[in-house]
This record gives structure tokens, C-alpha cells and sequence, in this order.
């Protein structure tokens, strides 16, 4: 989806914290990917390059945790694993999931000097 | 550069007008090329390694963990959540309708401003990359619109339609209706500020969309299946696209419309006015505001 965008927010956190957090460069940056948060990893990665061109984070190494896909069966009454949203349960067939995990799409940690 | 548009420096207008933090580039980059390629790299010194002999002066790169665990979309969520609260101050309704480009919105639009003219007052925040064409069709019913181009960017964000919303001055318990880009994609993952985001999808697409593009049909509350006066000439399946929807959604509420004809629009319209009145629970004035 619009992965440029999402850089250009990172990149705006990154700014903000540092000045708040008194770094000046970043040497690393982790994130964390749900797998139902419609980022597509390659793209973000690609972005995240061009877009940190010219700041604190120009150097910085870019780790994505990637997160999986969980929803709550209701028939079943349990939580079951899916790899995309219109997933069935893969237990009973039903498509009355709610979606409980996979959607995250967050900066964990940076390192920093 | 706003950091939550992604969209370009300066790119983002409102009826025309950069917003807020725009740098005018000029675009004269003809003197730019004569620069001689030295060995210089200015801009790039590293602040490790680089002193003389490669040593590194103790403690200068002393490299720490910073903890945030924040969302990236936090900025975003801040002034959607900032927007939210001014429509409930003001009791405002406001609907975030997304769909591909050519789904029929700016004409549902344009019809739901006549069935409710009179009955409540009602703005528009149209959200094209470029053309003032929507607002200028809207503003022809005789409702307020407000144009956001935005630019290079494929979706509308919180700021622009907080932006927008000062422009329009809206009435208490009003209708705020947003128009997002057409764009079955982008959208779906910013939130507005909105009570609901509907979307549009038109029978002359195909029914799998809902599972093609399922965070847009995820993340909305209602689908309104438009131009159903073209059903007779197609071989689009209804009953397939809304068990897809359903897959996706399982609480999708759907309608099924014809802005063209008529068919359908009293459903939508009921629709409204049950989410507005669920608008304003609880707001101090609506009483009076809900009898209009």
C-alpha cells in the first residue's frame, strides 16, 4: 500500500524522539510487521532507504519482526492461526473470525548514538 | 514537509492552497550542473571511524537502545482522534466513503444532498490528486464542498481533513461527508477522524473485489452495491460479492443502490439518519438537533 508514506511517518518519529531523547544518529531501527497490516516488507524496505536519505537515520540497518496473522474462531471459541484476512478457520471451515493479531505495524526500538 | 501526508513536499492543496508547511521549490535546476565531482562528501561525515588515523575518540559512538514500541500511524491516529472530538462537540456526522476511481461516489453524493436538503445541513471534503471537478459538482447542489488535492499522494489523512473541516465552518449536528481518493487500497488503513467508513462498489466491477482489496472491505462498516440499474446487462453476481464481503466482514452491513434511478437511496438515507442519531447520543443539544 502506500509503504512511502509509512516511511515518511517513521522518519517523523525518528525526528521527534530525537530531539526529545537527545540522539543524533541512528544506527538501527526495528520494527514490527503484522502480516494482516497490508505493508508489503520489500516495499518498505526499498522506501525506508529513499526516504531516510538525508537524515539522522540515513545509515541506519532496517529489522522487521514480522508478526503472524491470529483471529478468534467464534464457533470454535478458540484462537486459530491465518495467513491472510479472508481466511477460513482453518479448524472449521466458518469465516466468523475476528481478527485478534497480525495488524501491528509499529517502531519497537532504535539504536542510537 | 508535513510528516504524516507522505505526499510530496508541498503537494497537498486545499482549494488550491498549499497547506501549512510548504517550502516553494523553484524548479530552475539548470545551474545545478556544474558542479566538479571531488572527492567531497559534504553532506556525509560519519561521526565513527573518522577521525585521524581511523581512531575512534572514546565515547563518541557510544551506541544506546531506545525503546518506543509506537504505533507508526500514531501521528495520524492524533489528529484523527482530535478530529473525532470536534464532530462530537459539534455532533456532526461524518462519513469517510472510499472506493476504486469510476465507482459512482461524487454522484451518490450529489443525489444523497438532494434526498436530505432541507432535512439537515450537510458539507462535503472532496479528496482528489488533482481537478477541483468533484467539489465544483457538489457546490452545484448547493452544499458546501471543499476541494483537497492531494498531489502525489493516494489517500486522505487526519491533518488534510482537519485542515479542510476549519475551512467549512461545519453546522451543528450536521453531515460531514468525505470523499476520500478513489483508491480501494490506501485508504483503508487512515483513519479521519470518521464514525464509519462505507464503501462504494459498483456492479461493473467484479464481485471478488471484497476479497481482492479486503482491508478497504475490512475496515468499513457498510457497502453500498452501486448502479444496480446496470444488473440486467451484466453477469454480475450479488449474492457472491456480498458472501465475499461477508467473508472478509462478517458484520458488513450492505445496501444495495442506484444513484441514478433512485432505487435504493431511501435505504441509504434511513441509514444515515440511524448512525446520525447514534451521532448524537449524549451531545447536549440533541433534542433539538436530532428533530431537524
Amino acid at each position: 500500500m502506500h509503504e512511502m508514506a509509512i516511511c515518511e511517518s517513521v522518519r517523523g518519529i525518528i525526528e521527534e524522539e530525537a530531539a526529545r531523547q537527545d540522539f543524533r544518529k541512528v544506527g538501527r531501527v526495528c520494527m514490527e510487521i503484522g502480516r494482516l497490516s497490508a505493508v508489503e516488507v520489500e516495499a518498505l524496505k526499498f522506501g525506508f532507504d529513499v526516504v531516510m536519505r538525508g537524515s539522522l537515520a540515513q545509515d541506519a540497518r532496517l529489522e522487521i519482526v514480522e508478526t503472524e496473522g491470529r483471529a478468534w474462531c467464534m464457533p470454535c471459541g478458540q484462537s486459530v492461526p491465518i495467513a491472510a484476512r479472508f481466511d477460513p478457520c482453518p479448524d472449521c471451515g466458518s469465516h466468523q473470525l475476528q481478527v485478534t493479531g497480525g495488524q501491528e505495524m509499529k517502531i519497537r526500538e532504535l539504536e542510537v548514538s | 514537509m508535513c510528516t504524516i501526508c507522505g505526499c510530496g513536499e508541498g503537494a497537498v492543496r486545499i482549494e488550491g492552497k498549499a497547506h501549512g508547511h510548504h517550502h516553494h521549490h523553484g524548479h530552475d535546476h539548470d545551474h545545478h550542473h556544474d558542479h566538479d565531482h571531488g572527492p567531497h562528501h559534504d553532506d556525509h561525515v560519519h561521526d565513527c571511524g573518522s577521525g585521524p588515523g581511523g581512531t575512534r575518540a572514546p565515547g563518541m559512538s557510544q551506541a544506546r537502545m531506545v525503546k518506543l514500541e509506537k504505533d507508526i500511524h500514531s501521528k495520524n491516529n492524533e489528529y484523527a482522534d482530535a478530529n473525532r472530538k470536534m464532530f462530537a462537540e459539534r455532533g456532526v456526522l461524518a462519513l469517510n466513503l472510499v472506493s476504486s476511481p469510476g465507482s459512482g461516489k461524487t454522484t451518490l453524493l450529489c443525489r444523497t444532498i438532494e434526498a436530505l436538503k432541507g432535512k439537515l445541513p450537510i458539507a462535503v471534503i472532496e479528496g482528489d490528486q488533482q481537478t477541483s471537478n468533484d467539489a465544483d459538482r457538489i457546490r452545484a447542489t448547493g452544499a458546501p464542498a471543499i476541494q483537497v488535492n492531494t498531489g502525489k499522494g493516494c489517500h486522505l489523512d487526519a491533518h488534510m481533513v482537519g485542515h479542510a473541516a476549519d475551512h467549512l465552518d461545519l453546522a451543528e449536528g450536521g453531515l460531514l461527508l468525505v470523499e476520500n481518493v478513489g483508491n480501494l487500497v490506501c485508504p483503508a488503513g487512515f483513519d479521519l477522524g470518521e464514525a464509519h467508513k462505507v464503501v462504494v462498489l459498483s456492479v461493473t466491477e467484479g464481485e471478488d473485489k471484497p476479497l481482492k482489496y479486503h482491508d478497504m472491505f475490512a475496515a468499513a462498516d457498510l457497502m453500498i452495491l452501486n448502479k444496480t440499474d446496470l444488473l440486467p446487462h451484466l453477469d454480475f453476481d450479488v449474492e457472491a460479492c456480498i458472501a465475499n464481503a461477508r467473508k472478509v466482514n462478517p458484520r458488513i452491513k450492505v445496501l444495495r443502490v442506484s444513484a441514478r434511478t433512485g432505487e435504493g437511496m431511501s435505504d441509504w438515507t434511513a441509514w444515515i439518519g440511524a448512525v446520525r442519531a447514534m451521532a448524537l447520543v449524549g451531545h447536549r443539544r440533541a433534542a433539538e438537533l436530532g428533530a431537524a
